[in-house]
């Protein structure tokens, strides 16, 4: 009569001990890289030819004309 | 290096939509994609606010962070971009984005979806500058040629403006340091007049 509950205590306590060994699943997230075609820089083209000094004066005399107060005294051509 | 945002001023939108104009004409966007769009608020009552609304290149921008395909990138200037080439128009961007700028060609077999396109900052795309490839898939790009995005610079209140983020910033600022605030604002009087004498409401009366 006693040999039954013992392995039935037995069964359980395995069952119940192997929870115990359950391993922690997290989600890892990770950062993406792009994928797709290389662009090019702004600069890098035939009217610039490489030039970032001049690329960066031309936007930056089209930056200062959308300030209409400072108008009045003409810059830059472009 | 230039950090290319856009600043929309809500006091000076006259609600022209020539921003769209000149957006849809430059990149010549097919019907039902709009890449830039004018949000009025209040449309119909005095003291109404619009804001011109497109790709507001975001720093940490929510579409690069969902794309499953990871067709985004960002360019020195800070301008957001993507390879049509590789987008797969599941529209996750469109669900992210907080702004509605991922617009889907509503043409086609389908009806629906398609390859996103968006405001491109008038930068292009992953093809050869100017370029009839890139000019397809992307629109012209300004950026390359020194000049800044379309809508801004035809902006004709100057409500909508483009280019370096320090720059546009300080113009706006001294704009608000001229312009006081509230009924102070250049045209509120021309436009609507003194404020209207309303009688008291009655005790108990439903409003």
């Amino acid at each position: 009569m006693r040999r039954p509950i013992l392995i039935l205590a037995a069964a359980a306590f395995a069952l119940g001990a192997a929870g115990c060994g359950e391993k922690t699943s997290v989600t890892v997230y990770k950062q993406g890289q792009y994928q797709g075609k290389q662009d090019k820089q702004p600069w890098d083209n035939d009217l610039f030819k490489g030039d970032k000094l001049a690329w960066e004066q031309a936007i930056k005399a089209r930056n200062e004309r959308q300030d209409e107060t400072s108008r009045g005294t003409p810059t830059a051509k472009n | 290096m230039a950090r290319m945002k856009f600043l929309a001023d809500a006091e000076r939108c006259i609600e022209c939509n020539g921003c769209v104009t000149a957006c849809k004409q430059e990149h010549e966007i097919p019907w039902g994609v709009n890449r830039r769009r004018v949000v009025t608020l209040n449309d119909g009552v005095p003291g109404e606010k619009s804001i011109s609304v497109a790709c507001m290149h975001c720093s940490d921008a929510p579409c690069m962070a969902v794309c499953p395909v990871d067709c985004f990138y960002k360019t020195t200037e800070g301008v957001v971009l993507h390879d049509k080439d590789l987008c797969i128009g599941c529209g996750y961007c469109f669900y992210a984005c907080p702004f509605g700028a991922p617009q889907f060609p509503q043409d086609g077999a389908f009806g629906l979806r398609g390859k996103m396109d968006k405001c491109t900052f008038c930068a292009g795309g992953p093809e050869a500058d100017n370029s009839a490839a890139e000019y397809r898939k992307y629109g012209r790009n300004r950026l390359a040629e020194g000049k800044l995005p379309a809508c801004a610079e035809m902006c004709a209140t100057k409500a909508l403006l483009g280019g370096d983020a320090d720059v546009i910033s300080d113009i706006y600022r001294n704009r608000v340091l001229r312009r006081g605030k509230g009924s102070e604002v250049w045209g509120w009087g021309t436009a609507y007049g003194k404020p209207e004498q309303r009688p008291a409401a009655k005790p108990g009366a439903k409003s």
